[in-house]
């Protein structure tokens, strides 16, 4: 059957299992990933299946992780890391930003980086600290790395086996408040490119732009505008960097009114860059400033918070307010 | 009583039995008890490869005393001496193999020359044309890798490296001849460095067939090797499963000798293991550096009587090489540094754009709109000188 009703986590389970099937390269690193499955079960039964060599309980050290596989993709080897929370890839900054992204550049083009990491990011789960983070602004602001979403589990089940793919680093952050929801995965095309971004729901109001989990928050919230008849155009970006901001712009040019959700503190963030850019861009044509709904600039605080810290469809509709009366 | 080191600043404690010597600073052939394991391996070597050492030795330490001067003339922006440690590198770089590989830290420039590398291309990096020089994939480079400026965090490269080797099934097949192995080289300064310990870490878990060669200079910068460890260093590797041997590193036959026993037992199936060469930085950390406001003249001319070249230039005096043979040696040396010196000086062309090529290995739309912009940028100044 082509057609797949599955959890995310279920669809990226799969997914790393048709690439390894693949690639005898292709190799998994991280910590309780292997007889456990990981934290989150994503990488369930895939030791039993492939062995230990190609699924790996990694020692506790999240340096080692990163660095070590640096050095097998050196080898040849295609390894794909998990992280296993957003805040704990912080031991492994040197590794990713100095090491990973460079190389290839340190290189002259004679080595490839096709490392993969995925992160687990991102709040609404109730957890304890440095469990809830959603860091991608750090890696964006590196040269040299690559950085996917996915919002639901068919383009999971595509984009992870397409930045395995990449023989570039590709930083792949999933959303893992999004892991559970079924949805439809579509197991004989992709339909998109790893690196483009995709209009989810059309309109022709506003215009809403997030990645992974905010993207049913943005589709909610247009729901909710439909109702009291405003018109809202959802875009899930996909690829945080390189942004594609061809259906951005489009959409724009349409609505002249464009607000950019995200789960991340909002100074020098994403949704930022992408304000200034479409500032840049598409100045003649905006109605209203490109909006920005973020997390507060504050650590993510404690879970009983969460709930006022994250932005939420309330939040999202607020802006849209504020956009549509200029 | 509290604990006391086992280093005095700058200077080790070499009194003690465990450090493996074959050849005294004398110049005085005269293998110490721990050596004894390892004189098989010092007995395949034939006066060739003595002789060879020498060259070696004598041609790498011309070259960086011609990059030192170059640097002082305003050739090079910065240069890294290898002064005084040529007889940890020559002798652990004729110990391996061309199918091993090797990861330098950034001293490494005899060894760099012994595996095939051009070293002008050392050069080039410390004239600001490149961040790496080579491809160490290249055969003619034999698998000796580029420099790493981070400290320590190719210790965790080369560890992951070597997993691959081992998952690869590329060692411990019984023909040694073809089985492959890693040696990665640091300084005492990095083995304070958490990536070190990682490496260490992986390195015993996954048992791989690795070395780790610590080229202890006693100095990291400006700070004293009593600093980083209360212990001798060939210890460190113990409490994460990876065993020492410490060495004479001005000892170029105990440096050939230990490293080639290390990197067999790495090749078949033993695991990781460590080698602390004990050395002197002669010269500075970098020409940016003053050693006279951290170190003693007393100690700089005490390690200048152990130095690696003299002792042996005395050994082979000694067992009747004759004259002739250092002349040459020499000369060619000074050649050698003539031609470098030459080719320095005649270093140009980088291309403004060439910056935007190899960041990614696939297409990337920032690449290639900033390349175009560039571009258009300079044409504008073209059109602009025209009109």
């Amino acid at each position: 059957m082509s057609v797949q009703n599955l959890p995310l986590a279920k669809a990226i389970n799969l997914g790393l299992q048709a690439a390894m099937a693949a690639d005898p390269k292709v190799l998994l690193m991280g910590e309780d990933i292997g007889t456990l499955g990981g934290v989150f079960r994503v990488t369930e039964g895939l030791k039993t299946e492939f062995g230990e060599h190609r699924v790996l309980d990694t020692p506790l050290a999240e340096s080692g992780i990163v660095g070590s596989a640096i050095g097998l993709a050196m080898r040849g080897y295609r390894p794909v890391v998990e992280i296993q929370f957003d805040g704990f890839i912080y031991p492994a900054f040197d590794q990713i930003t100095s090491q990973l992204a460079k190389m290839t550049f340190r290189h002259e083009g004679a080595l490839s980086m096709p490392v993969v990491i995925r992160v687990p990011y991102g709040g609404h789960i109730g957890a304890v600290e440095h469990h809830q983070e959603s860091p991608e602004a750090y890696f964006a602001h590196t040269p040299g790395l690559r950085l996917v979403s996915p919002s639901n589990p068919h383009d999971a089940y595509w984009m992870i086996q397409e930045a395995i793919a990449s023989n570039d680093p590709v930083m792949f952050f999933e959303p893992k408040s999004r892991y559970w929801p079924k949805g439809d995965v579509d197991m004989s095309a992709s339909g998109y490119p790893l690196h483009a971004s995709r209009v989810v729901r059309e309109g022709t109001d506003v215009t809403l732009v997030g990645h992974g989990a905010m993207v049913s928050m943005m589709l909610q919230a247009a729901d909710v505008a439909a109702g009291e008849g405003t018109s809202i155009e959802v875009i899930d970006l996909r690829s945080i960097s390189p942004i594609d901001y061809a259906p951005i712009l489009s959409s724009v040019a349409k609505t002249g009114r464009l607000v950019v959700a995200q789960e991340a503190p909002g100074f020098a963030s994403v949704g930022s860059e992408i304000a200034a850019t479409v500032h840049e861009r598409s100045f003649y044509l905006l109605e209203a400033p490109v909006l920005r709904v973020s997390a507060f600039d504050t650590p993510f605080p404690p879970a009983k918070q969460e709930a006022v810290y994250l932005p939420d469809a309330d939040r999202i509709l607020d802006a849209v307010d504020r956009a549509l009366s200029y | 009583m509290p604990f006391q080191s086992r280093y005095v600043d700058g200077v080790s404690s070499s009194a003690d039995d465990t450090m493996v010597q074959l050849l005294t600073p004398e110049g005085k052939f005269k293998p110490s008890a721990s050596a004894e394991e390892f004189l098989p391996y010092f007995e395949k070597l034939t006066d060739a490869d003595y002789r060879k050492f020498y060259r070696e030795m004598v041609t790498v330490r011309r070259y960086d005393t011609e990059a030192t001067n170059l640097q002082r003339q305003g050739q090079l922006a910065l240069w890294v001496p290898s002064h005084g440690q040529e007889g940890a590198q020559v002798g652990s770089a004729f110990a391996t193999k061309d199918q091993d590989h090797i990861f330098p830290a950034y001293r490494e420039h005899a060894i760099a020359h012994i595996r095939g590398v051009d070293l002008i291309n050392i050069i080039r990096q410390f004239k600001g044309f490149t961040h790496g020089g080579w491809n160490p994939f290249d055969p003619k480079h034999k698998n000796f890798h580029i420099y790493t400026l981070v400290i320590g965090s190719h210790a965790l490269h080369s560890t992951g490296y070597a997993m691959g080797i081992k998952f690869d099934g590329a060692t411990n097949t019984g023909k040694p001849d073809k089985d492959e192995a890693v040696i990665v080289y640091f300084g005492d300064g990095a083995t304070s460095q958490g990536d070190v310990s990682e490496a260490f870490v992986f390195a015993a878990s996954y048992q791989t067939p690795q070395v780790f060669f610590i080229q202890n200079n006693h100095w990291a910068i400006s700070v004293p090797v009593s600093v980083q460890a209360r212990v001798p260093l060939y210890t460190r590797g113990e409490g994460f499963g990876v065993p020492g041997t410490q060495i004479d590193g001005n000892d170029v036959f105990a440096s050939f000798a230990v490293t080639a026993k290390h990197m067999d037992d790495a090749r078949s199936g033993k695991g990781p293991s460590l080698i602390e060469a004990h050395t002197y930085r002669i010269g500075a950390h970098t020409s940016s550096d003053d050693p006279t406001k951290y170190r003693s003249d007393a100690e700089l001319q005490d390690w200048i009587k152990k130095d690696p070249i003299a002792r042996l230039e005395t050994f082979l005096k000694a067992s009747g090489t004759e004259e002739k043979f250092f002349a040459e040696v020499h000369q060619e040396a000074a050649d050698f540094a003539a031609d470098i010196r030459r080719r320095t000086v005649e270093l140009t062309g980088l291309d403004s754009s060439s910056m935007f090529d190899s960041v990614y290995s696939e297409p990337h739309v920032l690449m290639d709109e900033q390349r175009q912009w560039l571009a258009a940028y300079d044409a504008s100044f073209e059109e602009e000188a025209q009109a």
